[in-house]
Protein backbone atom coordinates (compact mmCIF):
# COMPACT_ATOMS: atom_id res chain seq x y z
CA UNK A 1 0.00 0.00 0.00
CA UNK A 2 1.40 3.66 -0.62
CA UNK A 3 -0.41 5.59 1.68
CA UNK A 4 -1.49 4.21 5.45
CA UNK A 5 -4.63 5.58 5.30
CA UNK A 6 -5.06 2.66 2.25
CA UNK A 7 -4.57 -0.05 5.15
CA UNK A 8 -7.04 1.92 7.52
CA UNK A 9 -9.27 1.70 4.31
CA UNK A 10 -8.68 -2.10 4.20
CA UNK A 11 -8.86 -3.10 7.67
CA UNK A 12 -12.15 -0.72 8.61
CA UNK A 13 -13.61 -3.30 5.70
CA UNK A 14 -12.87 -6.17 8.08
CA UNK A 15 -15.11 -4.41 11.14
CA UNK A 16 -17.62 -4.09 8.81
CA UNK A 17 -17.67 -7.41 7.60
CA UNK A 18 -17.46 -8.34 11.09
CA UNK A 19 -21.21 -6.96 11.31
CA UNK A 20 -19.66 -3.64 13.16
CA UNK A 21 -22.90 -1.13 13.99
CA UNK A 22 -20.07 1.23 15.48
CA UNK A 23 -16.13 1.40 14.13
CA UNK A 24 -14.00 3.96 15.76
CA UNK A 25 -10.56 4.97 13.89
CA UNK A 26 -8.30 6.74 16.22
CA UNK A 27 -4.75 8.61 15.22
CA UNK A 28 -2.65 9.76 17.50
CA UNK A 29 0.17 11.56 16.51
CA UNK A 30 3.71 12.96 18.07
CA UNK A 31 6.36 14.74 15.93
CA UNK A 32 8.11 11.25 15.89
CA UNK A 33 5.63 8.29 16.38
CA UNK A 34 1.56 7.33 14.94
CA UNK A 35 -0.29 5.16 16.76
CA UNK A 36 -3.21 3.92 15.01
CA UNK A 37 -6.19 2.13 16.57
CA UNK A 38 -9.40 0.17 14.59
CA UNK A 39 -11.71 -0.23 17.04
CA UNK A 40 -15.22 -2.01 16.50
CA UNK A 41 -18.19 -3.85 18.20
CA UNK A 42 -18.19 -6.32 15.66
CA UNK A 43 -18.54 -10.27 16.14
CA UNK A 44 -14.66 -10.82 17.19
CA UNK A 45 -12.66 -13.48 16.54
CA UNK A 46 -12.07 -17.24 18.46
CA UNK A 47 -8.54 -17.56 20.13
CA UNK A 48 -7.37 -19.78 17.48
CA UNK A 49 -8.50 -17.57 14.77
CA UNK A 50 -6.91 -14.68 16.17
CA UNK A 51 -3.63 -16.78 16.65
CA UNK A 52 -3.29 -17.21 12.80
CA UNK A 53 -5.07 -13.63 12.10
CA UNK A 54 -1.63 -11.79 10.34
CA UNK A 55 -0.77 -14.98 8.62
CA UNK A 56 -1.48 -14.33 5.01
CA UNK A 57 -2.91 -17.91 4.53
CA UNK A 58 -5.97 -16.91 6.91
CA UNK A 59 -8.94 -15.61 5.80
CA UNK A 60 -12.73 -15.24 6.22
CA UNK A 61 -13.01 -14.98 2.50
CA UNK A 62 -14.82 -17.94 0.79
CA UNK A 63 -13.72 -17.11 -2.50
CA UNK A 64 -10.08 -18.59 -2.33
CA UNK A 65 -8.03 -19.08 1.10
CA UNK A 66 -5.60 -16.19 1.29
CA UNK A 67 -5.64 -12.52 2.70
CA UNK A 68 -3.11 -10.04 2.83
CA UNK A 69 -5.18 -6.93 4.90
CA UNK A 70 -3.29 -7.67 8.67
CA UNK A 71 -0.66 -9.02 7.26
CA UNK A 72 -0.05 -5.42 5.28
CA UNK A 73 -0.71 -3.66 8.02
CA UNK A 74 1.90 -5.31 10.29
CA UNK A 75 4.67 -5.34 7.83
CA UNK A 76 4.20 -1.70 7.28
CA UNK A 77 4.16 -1.39 11.41
CA UNK A 78 7.15 -3.06 12.10
CA UNK A 79 9.76 -2.28 9.24
CA UNK A 80 9.34 0.94 11.45
CA UNK A 81 10.62 -0.79 14.15
CA UNK A 82 7.09 -0.89 15.54
CA UNK A 83 4.16 -3.37 15.94
CA UNK A 84 1.07 -4.43 15.51
CA UNK A 85 -1.46 -6.03 17.97
CA UNK A 86 -4.73 -7.56 18.18
CA UNK A 87 -7.33 -8.24 20.91
CA UNK A 88 -10.70 -10.02 20.08
CA UNK A 89 -13.74 -10.99 22.19
CA UNK A 90 -16.27 -13.54 20.58
CA UNK A 91 -19.73 -12.62 19.67
CA UNK A 92 -20.13 -16.00 21.26
CA UNK A 93 -18.70 -16.25 24.44
CA UNK A 94 -18.99 -12.16 25.60
CA UNK A 95 -22.65 -11.66 23.86
CA UNK A 96 -22.61 -8.44 25.51
CA UNK A 97 -19.22 -6.99 25.14
CA UNK A 98 -17.77 -7.97 21.91
CA UNK A 99 -15.79 -6.86 19.09
CA UNK A 100 -12.26 -6.23 17.63
CA UNK A 101 -9.25 -3.93 18.43
CA UNK A 102 -6.36 -3.61 16.17
CA UNK A 103 -3.42 -1.42 17.24
CA UNK A 104 -0.56 -0.46 15.12
CA UNK A 105 2.46 1.74 16.21
CA UNK A 106 4.83 3.06 13.66
CA UNK A 107 8.11 5.41 14.02
CA UNK A 108 7.88 8.18 11.76
CA UNK A 109 11.19 8.94 11.24
CA UNK A 110 12.37 5.64 10.24
CA UNK A 111 13.14 5.77 6.32
CA UNK A 112 10.94 2.75 5.50
CA UNK A 113 7.45 4.93 7.43
CA UNK A 114 4.52 4.82 4.82
CA UNK A 115 2.68 8.25 4.88
CA UNK A 116 -0.01 8.28 5.93
CA UNK A 117 -1.99 9.92 2.75
CA UNK A 118 -5.41 11.22 2.13
CA UNK A 119 -7.43 10.06 5.33
CA UNK A 120 -9.95 12.02 4.51
CA UNK A 121 -10.87 9.72 1.29
CA UNK A 122 -10.88 7.15 3.66
CA UNK A 123 -13.38 8.35 5.51
CA UNK A 124 -15.68 9.54 3.01
CA UNK A 125 -15.01 6.15 1.12
CA UNK A 126 -16.09 3.79 4.05
CA UNK A 127 -19.15 5.89 4.89
CA UNK A 128 -20.22 5.66 1.03
CA UNK A 129 -19.96 1.98 1.20
CA UNK A 130 -21.38 1.71 4.59
CA UNK A 131 -24.35 4.29 5.15
CA UNK A 132 -25.57 2.05 7.90
CA UNK A 133 -22.58 1.97 10.04
CA UNK A 134 -21.44 4.41 12.52
CA UNK A 135 -17.70 5.80 12.19
CA UNK A 136 -16.03 7.64 14.89
CA UNK A 137 -12.73 9.22 13.84
CA UNK A 138 -10.22 10.78 15.93
CA UNK A 139 -7.01 12.02 14.67
CA UNK A 140 -4.70 14.04 17.06
CA UNK A 141 -2.09 15.52 16.36
CA UNK A 142 0.53 17.93 18.32
CA UNK A 143 -1.85 21.34 18.95
CA UNK A 144 -4.70 19.83 16.73
CA UNK A 145 -7.68 17.95 16.64
CA UNK A 146 -10.01 16.56 14.06
CA UNK A 147 -12.87 14.32 14.52
CA UNK A 148 -16.23 13.30 13.21
CA UNK A 149 -18.69 11.37 14.70
CA UNK A 150 -21.90 9.92 12.28
CA UNK A 151 -23.97 9.44 15.16
CA UNK A 152 -24.40 13.11 15.09
CA UNK A 153 -25.01 13.62 11.61
CA UNK A 154 -27.25 10.92 11.99
CA UNK A 155 -29.06 12.77 14.75
CA UNK A 156 -29.10 15.85 12.59
CA UNK A 157 -29.85 13.94 9.00
CA UNK A 158 -33.04 11.85 10.14
CA UNK A 159 -33.52 9.31 7.39
CA UNK A 160 -31.57 11.16 4.76
CA UNK A 161 -28.89 8.55 3.81
CA UNK A 162 -25.00 9.31 5.22
CA UNK A 163 -23.98 8.31 1.49
CA UNK A 164 -26.27 10.86 -0.25
CA UNK A 165 -23.62 13.25 -2.35
CA UNK A 166 -24.01 15.95 -0.73
CA UNK A 167 -24.09 14.47 2.51
CA UNK A 168 -20.07 13.31 1.61
CA UNK A 169 -19.55 16.31 0.42
CA UNK A 170 -20.31 17.54 3.41
CA UNK A 171 -17.93 15.41 5.03
CA UNK A 172 -15.11 15.87 2.91
CA UNK A 173 -15.37 19.68 3.60
CA UNK A 174 -15.74 19.24 6.90
CA UNK A 175 -12.59 17.06 7.88
CA UNK A 176 -10.58 19.55 5.13
CA UNK A 177 -11.81 22.54 7.24
CA UNK A 178 -10.31 20.80 10.57
CA UNK A 179 -6.89 19.93 9.05
CA UNK A 180 -6.59 23.35 7.60
CA UNK A 181 -7.56 25.13 10.90
CA UNK A 182 -5.45 26.45 13.38
CA UNK B 1 -16.35 22.40 12.67
CA UNK B 2 -17.99 22.82 9.82
CA UNK B 3 -21.71 23.55 10.72
CA UNK B 4 -24.22 21.50 11.42
CA UNK B 5 -26.79 23.85 10.25
CA UNK B 6 -25.68 23.54 6.53
CA UNK B 7 -26.29 19.42 7.50
CA UNK B 8 -29.78 20.54 8.65
CA UNK B 9 -29.96 22.36 4.92
CA UNK B 10 -28.94 19.03 3.10
CA UNK B 11 -31.71 17.55 5.56
CA UNK B 12 -34.12 20.05 4.23
CA UNK B 13 -33.42 20.01 0.87
CA UNK B 14 -33.25 16.45 0.53
CA UNK B 15 -36.65 15.63 1.89
CA UNK B 16 -38.50 17.42 -0.86
CA UNK B 17 -36.88 15.02 -2.86
CA UNK B 18 -38.27 11.57 -2.98
CA UNK B 19 -35.71 9.15 -1.33
CA UNK B 20 -34.29 6.69 -3.94
CA UNK B 21 -34.71 3.06 -2.63
CA UNK B 22 -31.71 0.78 -3.04
CA UNK B 23 -31.93 -1.17 -6.06
CA UNK B 24 -34.32 1.38 -7.86
CA UNK B 25 -31.60 3.10 -9.38
CA UNK B 26 -31.35 2.19 -13.67
CA UNK B 27 -27.42 1.95 -13.46
CA UNK B 28 -25.13 0.62 -10.95
CA UNK B 29 -21.70 1.80 -11.27
CA UNK B 30 -19.83 -1.26 -8.65
CA UNK B 31 -16.37 -0.65 -7.50
CA UNK B 32 -13.83 -3.38 -6.04
CA UNK B 33 -12.71 -2.00 -2.37
CA UNK B 34 -10.82 -5.35 -1.00
CA UNK B 35 -7.21 -5.33 -0.36
CA UNK B 36 -6.41 -6.08 -4.09
CA UNK B 37 -8.63 -3.22 -5.56
CA UNK B 38 -7.38 -0.54 -2.40
CA UNK B 39 -3.65 -1.33 -3.02
CA UNK B 40 -4.15 -1.35 -7.24
CA UNK B 41 -6.00 2.01 -6.70
CA UNK B 42 -9.58 1.89 -6.81
CA UNK B 43 -9.82 4.71 -3.65
CA UNK B 44 -9.93 7.71 -5.88
CA UNK B 45 -11.42 5.61 -8.43
CA UNK B 46 -14.34 5.48 -6.42
CA UNK B 47 -14.39 9.15 -5.22
CA UNK B 48 -14.10 10.06 -8.90
CA UNK B 49 -17.42 8.05 -9.88
CA UNK B 50 -19.37 9.14 -6.63
CA UNK B 51 -18.39 13.10 -7.29
CA UNK B 52 -19.00 12.62 -11.03
CA UNK B 53 -21.94 11.57 -10.55
CA UNK B 54 -23.30 14.17 -8.06
CA UNK B 55 -21.67 16.40 -10.45
CA UNK B 56 -23.99 15.71 -13.47
CA UNK B 57 -27.15 15.46 -11.15
CA UNK B 58 -27.35 11.49 -12.09
CA UNK B 59 -28.03 10.57 -8.50
CA UNK B 60 -31.58 9.23 -8.76
CA UNK B 61 -30.89 7.13 -11.86
CA UNK B 62 -27.10 5.73 -11.27
CA UNK B 63 -26.48 3.86 -7.98
CA UNK B 64 -22.46 3.80 -7.04
CA UNK B 65 -21.95 0.33 -4.58
CA UNK B 66 -18.89 -1.15 -3.58
CA UNK B 67 -17.61 -4.82 -3.64
CA UNK B 68 -14.83 -7.20 -2.33
CA UNK B 69 -12.62 -9.20 -3.92
CA UNK B 70 -13.66 -11.07 -7.31
CA UNK B 71 -10.82 -13.11 -7.39
CA UNK B 72 -9.10 -11.50 -10.75
CA UNK B 73 -6.90 -8.88 -8.83
CA UNK B 74 -4.56 -8.82 -11.37
CA UNK B 75 -7.01 -6.81 -13.39
CA UNK B 76 -7.83 -4.38 -10.28
CA UNK B 77 -9.56 -1.78 -10.03
CA UNK B 78 -12.27 -3.33 -11.31
CA UNK B 79 -15.29 -1.47 -11.92
CA UNK B 80 -18.83 -3.42 -12.84
CA UNK B 81 -21.74 -1.05 -14.74
CA UNK B 82 -24.64 -3.37 -14.36
CA UNK B 83 -27.86 -1.92 -16.38
CA UNK B 84 -30.95 -4.82 -16.18
CA UNK B 85 -29.71 -7.93 -17.15
CA UNK B 86 -26.39 -7.09 -18.61
CA UNK B 87 -23.13 -6.15 -16.66
CA UNK B 88 -19.78 -4.82 -18.55
CA UNK B 89 -16.62 -5.12 -16.57
CA UNK B 90 -14.08 -2.33 -16.92
CA UNK B 91 -10.29 -3.38 -15.72
CA UNK B 92 -7.39 -1.73 -14.78
CA UNK B 93 -9.46 1.62 -14.57
CA UNK B 94 -8.14 4.91 -13.14
CA UNK B 95 -9.69 7.88 -12.44
CA UNK B 96 -9.34 9.57 -16.08
CA UNK B 97 -10.80 6.29 -17.43
CA UNK B 98 -13.74 7.04 -14.79
CA UNK B 99 -14.87 10.08 -15.80
CA UNK B 100 -15.28 8.57 -19.42
CA UNK B 101 -17.00 5.99 -18.33
CA UNK B 102 -19.64 7.55 -17.06
CA UNK B 103 -19.31 10.32 -19.77
CA UNK B 104 -19.30 7.62 -22.55
CA UNK B 105 -21.10 4.77 -21.03
CA UNK B 106 -23.45 5.97 -17.86
CA UNK B 107 -24.87 9.03 -19.91
CA UNK B 108 -23.92 8.13 -23.43
CA UNK B 109 -24.95 4.60 -23.44
CA UNK B 110 -21.95 3.50 -25.43
CA UNK B 111 -19.69 0.73 -23.12
CA UNK B 112 -15.52 1.75 -24.08
CA UNK B 113 -14.79 -1.88 -24.99
CA UNK B 114 -11.28 -1.37 -25.52
CA UNK B 115 -11.58 -0.73 -21.45
CA UNK B 116 -13.53 -3.99 -20.74
CA UNK B 117 -11.78 -7.27 -19.71
CA UNK B 118 -13.04 -9.21 -22.46
CA UNK B 119 -10.46 -6.29 -24.47
CA UNK B 120 -8.05 -7.08 -21.34
CA UNK B 121 -7.50 -10.52 -21.98
CA UNK B 122 -7.12 -10.56 -25.73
Amino acid sequence: MKELSLNILDIAQNSIHAEASLVTIRLTETETTLKLEIIDDGKGMSAAFLERVTDPFSTTRTTRKVGMGLPLLKLAAEQTGGYLSISSRERALHPEDHGTEVTAFFHKDHLDFTPLGDVISTVVSLVQGSPDVDFCFLHLLPGKRVELDTRELREVLGDIPLSSPEVLVWIRDTLEEQYSGE
Amino acid sequence: MKSLEELKAIRERMQNKVILREGSAEKRIVVGMATCGIAAGARPVLNTFVEEIAKRNLTGTVEVGQTGCIGMCRFEPIVEVFEGDSRVTYVHVDPAKAKEIVEKHIVGGEPIVEYTVGAAEK
